[in-house]
């Protein structure tokens, strides 16, 4: 299974991102944001990071590029695409999810361990989790807070595409705690926080029984994985 | 500015110099002294241009020539025995040491001041000396992995401390997490003689493959300077020296802030872009342009190699067209690198850079004459041997003398200071210390720094040292700890650096891995002040000592001299960084302890040692006596032993004794993971002959707590019996308690100890 995961200039989690896709068993195919093709892989993750150094807006600049005109030709077509934190940002930019990411409330960048609720567990990327499974990954962001209108958020609610909210602690101020949402068709999913981070014991979240034992994130993956070979 | 801008043929050109050799020059201006003046017309044969005397006054100041402090640096490098030399690849004197730790790889680490932009603007300040350290680990071809920082700042309670601690936190997250660099530890202390003077220290680890090392040096004739990266503009003039003081008038052209401005952004691509240059073969070396800018690089390439350069400044991309040949020469502008390419690579570089898209130009050519010669167009306006610019500066050998307070200091022992009477006051007391800004929570500062990316990181904050895999295969990684204790630097800088080099060394140790190399960055007041040279001469005495009692060399360093405010000097601060290699990252050993009913041991002996302590100085705000003894030797054997036990897997959790003693380090290794304990401490006081307040607050060295699970208790003892570590069972982790039981003094919730804990930096 062929996963790509896009570079930008400022993009810092694509390596992360890559050894995710290893080690939940599929092959991670680098992606240069200048290129036009998309190499036919079989799925997409734009990673974190300052794409563009965030200037403008986070994401902005990086939805313009070549290869993200590509993932919203082919995300419309059911190509499964994650984006994660900067990702997501790109990809509220270039409209593929609804809304917008403001400055942290407390005006703080923060990294934490961030306890979620899985919402949504219908999308290409969270279908092997529980229905309201709770799940421990990093967050690590300073523009994190979502926004949209209150039609929009009602929407979203009604139609199930609040896909992760935040639990115990709303770290950066969004609206219904929200975390991550997909679009309406299930392939696209975007969230704040850090899966490719909790994919490997010993370098993820702490945990009860051990420190930086958690791996949560290895799903995201595995579920895009699967999903693939059954398709 | 001092020097007319007559555009555009104004230029002081070395002809004119000849030709108008009375000329007044404003060398006193530039911060440089009379007889430097004089040194440097006597080199030339003439006055020098006004473009060489820019370059002079910044190469020669303090920060860049090290004038004052370089007699005593040098015995770093003339004290390393064969033993410490068998892992050192690239010693003093490089842009960053280089370590061999195993498997073909290689790490190297440095530390760096940036005291003075940071009080002035603490937010580019703190910023700007990440991309400082960064660019100076990337020059020698490795890939930057982690940053720590080493903060010290005024009195939590002073109203401008919020200033400079949020302005310094904020620049170091917005500009190490913008790189991509986890940001795994160091140090946030405070303290009122830090008020004019924070310390922001950055730390910077890279690693490479030992076949990848690069030295920054332009050897061979005909190759091409070119300056890549960002434009050239008018920040940071003279930003080392003294060119950014008031004594310009305001008719001048604007007066340009001395401090630098940081673009992460385009740091972070100049990184991916000089890896691969260094990767595809098309660089013979490349120079990072930190402080003194062009001059810098030029003339240490130069220099470093052997050979001349000719250099054409109208080449230099700038930011603002209107730029001076003197300021092009003084500019410290940010994220620029100077590479020396061959000519038939020229076609190769020019695809990768166009590719990250970074600017870059040719300046010119390096040649096989001993000299030096910049022109600006078709005038020459500097003629000089590189050597004399880059490392032929003055040295000083100051006066030094015993500070008079020193004695007074010394017998002003905590001894009278009252102790506890009761149980309730000891209780009250722990409670003072752990809610003193230094020992409390640092995670306000911490929780703003992106830990996780690279997805290598095995220890960070609030763990006693940070840790990073290197080899992702195999689980090879490094550890690196920090540490200064300016108090018993104060007290005695010989014994307080000896502490510092001690207290990294055993940071390292605990988390099961072995010291290797040592790094320092020592933050002094002003060595025109004989009683602050003591100091110094005393600190470096002392750290040379001490590493070569431990077998671990200096690899480099920094000195950062003048951090004071009119006569009232900082405490002596050299930070010392310690590097430990670790076989497999999984063996690592947590701070604090995670199961219940593991047995807690304490290792070392207790002594009745308060001088200098947290206890003295939270409790009673005294400060006075001597400092902890301190026994090389057994921190060696404490070393040894954790890394023994660890091998075997008998340790379970372990956690260094610092400041305020086995009382705190007992609350921290609690509150890690959120799991109690049960302590006593009377079988403590009788072996050691101690009292409640001593057996608590004691800040003896060579000491450390560890946990041991049940099945492995003899086994644990039996060790520490053969290695002669002296070994005791204090207490007994305890899940159910929830709180910390010092049993027959207090018993303390764990929820009442963490807000206590976690209130004072939110405070500021």
């Amino acid at each position: 299974m062929r996963i790509g995961v896009i570079t930008y200039p400022g993009s810092l989690d694509d390596r992360d991102a890559q050894r995710a896709i290893k080690l939940a068993g599929g092959t991670p195919v680098p992606l240069w944001h200048a290129d036009n093709s998309l190499k036919k892989v079989d799925a997409v993750v734009l990673p974190g990071g300052f794409s563009y150094g965030d200037y403008l807006r986070c994401g902005a600049i990086a939805a313009q590029a070549p290869a993200t005109k590509e993932v919203i030709k082919l995300a419309e077509k059911g190509l499964p695409v994650l984006g994660i934190c900067n990702g997501f940002q790109v990809l509220v930019e270039a409209h593929l999810l609804p809304g917008g990411l403001i400055r942290n409330e407390h005006q703080h960048f923060i990294c934490r361990d961030q306890k979620l609720r899985v919402e949504n567990n219908q999308t290409a990327w969270t279908s092997l989790f529980e229905k309201d499974q709770e799940i421990t990954i990093p967050l690590k962001n300073g523009e994190g807070g979502y926004i949209a209108t209150p039609d929009t958020i009602k929407m979203l609610e009604e139609e199930n595409r609040v896909v992760f909210r935040y639990l115990e602690v709303n770290p950066n101020g969004s609206m219904n705690d929200i975390a991550g949402l997909t679009n309406e068709r299930g392939n696209v999913v975007g969230l704040m926080p850090h899966p490719e981070h909790a994919v490997e014991p010993g370098f993820g979240p702490d945990r009860p029984e051990a420190m930086r034992s958690g791996t949560d994130g290895l799903k995201f993956f595995q579920s895009v994985i699967t999903q693939l070979v059954r398709s | 500015m001092f020097w007319k801008k007559k555009k555009p043929s104004g230029v002081d050109t070395v002809l004119n110099a000849s030709q108008t050799p009375e000329k007044e020059q404003p060398w006193k201006e530039l911060g440089l002294k009379e007889d430097e003046y004089q040194k440097i017309r006597e080199i030339l044969g003439r006055r020098p241009t006004s473009s060489e005397l820019a370059m002079y006054s910044v190469m020669w100041s303090e920060h860049c020539s090290y004038k004052s402090s370089k007699i005593y640096l040098r015995q770093f490098g003339e004290r390393v025995t064969p033993e410490m030399k068998k892992h050192l690849m690239v010693g003093i004197g490089e842009n960053a040491g280089v370590v061999d730790i195993g498997e073909g790889l290689a790490v190297t680490f440095k530390v760096e001041s940036h005291n003075h932009p940071s009080y002035i603007e603490p937010f580019q300040g703190a910023a700007t000396g990440v991309g400082g350290i960064v660019r100076d680990i990337l020059a020698m071809g490795a890939r930057p992995v982690a940053v720590m920082d080493q903060l010290r700042f005024g009195s939590a309670n002073h109203p401008d401390t919020a200033r400079v601690l949020n302005g310094v936190t904020s620049g170091i997250s917005f500009y190490g997490n913008c790189l991509g660099l986890p940001n795994i530890g160091g140090e946030t202390v405070f303290d009122s003689v830090y008020q004019g003077n924070p310390l922001v220290n950055a730390l910077g680890i890279g690693a490479l493959k030992h076949e990848d090392l690069k030295l920054a040096k332009a050897s061979n004739k005909g190759d091409l300077v070119i300056l890549f990266g960002a434009r050239t503009g008018a920040d940071g003039i003279g930003g080392v020296s003294v060119l950014a003081s008031e004594s310009f008038d305001s008719t001048g052209p604007t007066k340009r802030p001395a401090v630098q401005v940081g673009d992460p952004f385009a740091e972070k691509v100049l990184i991916e872009c000089c890896l691969e240059l260094f990767q595809s073969g098309s660089v013979a070396g490349i120079q990072d342009l930190g402080g003194a800018g062009i001059s810098c690089a030029t003339s240490e390439l130069a220099s470093n190699g052997g050979m001349g350069m000719r250099i054409q400044l109208k080449n230099v991309l700038l930011r603002d067209e209107n730029l001076t040949p003197e300021e092009i020469l003084m500019s410290e502008s940010q994220e620029r690198m100077c590479a020396i390419v061959p000519k038939k690579k020229l076609k190769d570089f020019k695809k990768i850079v166009e590719k990250w898209e970074v600017e870059y130009s040719v300046l010119g050519e390096v040649i096989g004459e001993d000299r030096l010669y910049i022109n600006w167009g078709k005038e020459e306006i500097v003629n000089v041997p590189p050597r004399t610019v880059a490392h032929d500066g003055p040295v000083y050998n100051r006066p030094v003398e015993y500070p008079k307070y020193q004695d007074s200091l010394n017998s002003d022992s905590s001894k009278k200071l009252k102790r506890a009477e009761n149980e309730t006051e000891l209780a009250t007391q722990i409670m003072q210390l752990i809610a003193s800004p230094n020992q409390a929570d640092k995670s306000w500062v911490t929780s703003q720094y992106d830990k996780y990316v690279m997805g290598n990181t095995a220890l960070a904050m609030p763990d006693d040292a940070g840790m990073i895999r290197i080899n992702e295969e195999t689980g090879l990684g490094v550890a690196l700890a920090t540490d200064a204790n300016g108090k018993y630097c104060y007290l005695d800088p010989y014994e307080g650096a000896r502490l510092a080099l001690a207290e990294s060394y055993r940071n390292v140790s605990v988390t099961g891995a072995v010291p290797r190399a040592v790094t320092n960055c020592l933050n002094f007041g002003s060595p025109e002040n004989p009683e602050v040279m003591w100091q110094f001469k005393q600190a470096t005495a002392g750290l040379a000592d001490a590493c070569q009692e431990l077998g671990i060399p200096v690899t480099g360093g920094n000195v950062s001299f003048y951090n004071q405010t009119g006569d009232q000097a900082i405490y002596p601060t050299p930070v010392v960084g310690v590097l430990g290699v670790i076989d497999n990252v999984a063996r690592r050993i947590p701070s604090g302890w995670q199961d219940d009913g593991n047995n807690i041991y304490l290792l070392g002996t207790t002594y009745d040692e308060l001088d200098g302590s947290a206890w003295a100085k939270d409790i009673h705000d005294h400060l006075g006596g001597k400092p902890p003894r301190l026994d090389l030797k057994k921190e060696r054997d404490l070393a040894e032993l954790i890394h023994g036990a660890s091998i075997q897997g008998l340790i379970e959790a372990a956690h260094d004794l610092s400041e305020g003693g086995l009382a705190v380090a007992v609350i921290e290794a609690s509150l890690r993971f959120n799991i109690g304990c049960r302590i006593w401490i009377t079988e403590l006081m009788e072996r050691d002959g101690l009292d409640q307040t001593a057996a608590l607050f004691s800040e003896s060295q060579s000491r450390a707590i560890v946990t041991v699970g049940r099945e492995d208790d003899v086994k644990f003892q039996a060790l520490c019996e053969a290695r002669g570590v002296p070994v005791l069972r204090i207490g007994v982790t305890d899940k159910e308690s929830q709180a910390i039981d010092i049993q027959g003094i207090a018993k303390l919730p764990l929820s009442d100890v963490r807000r206590a804990w976690q209130q004072p930096l939110v405070a500021v």
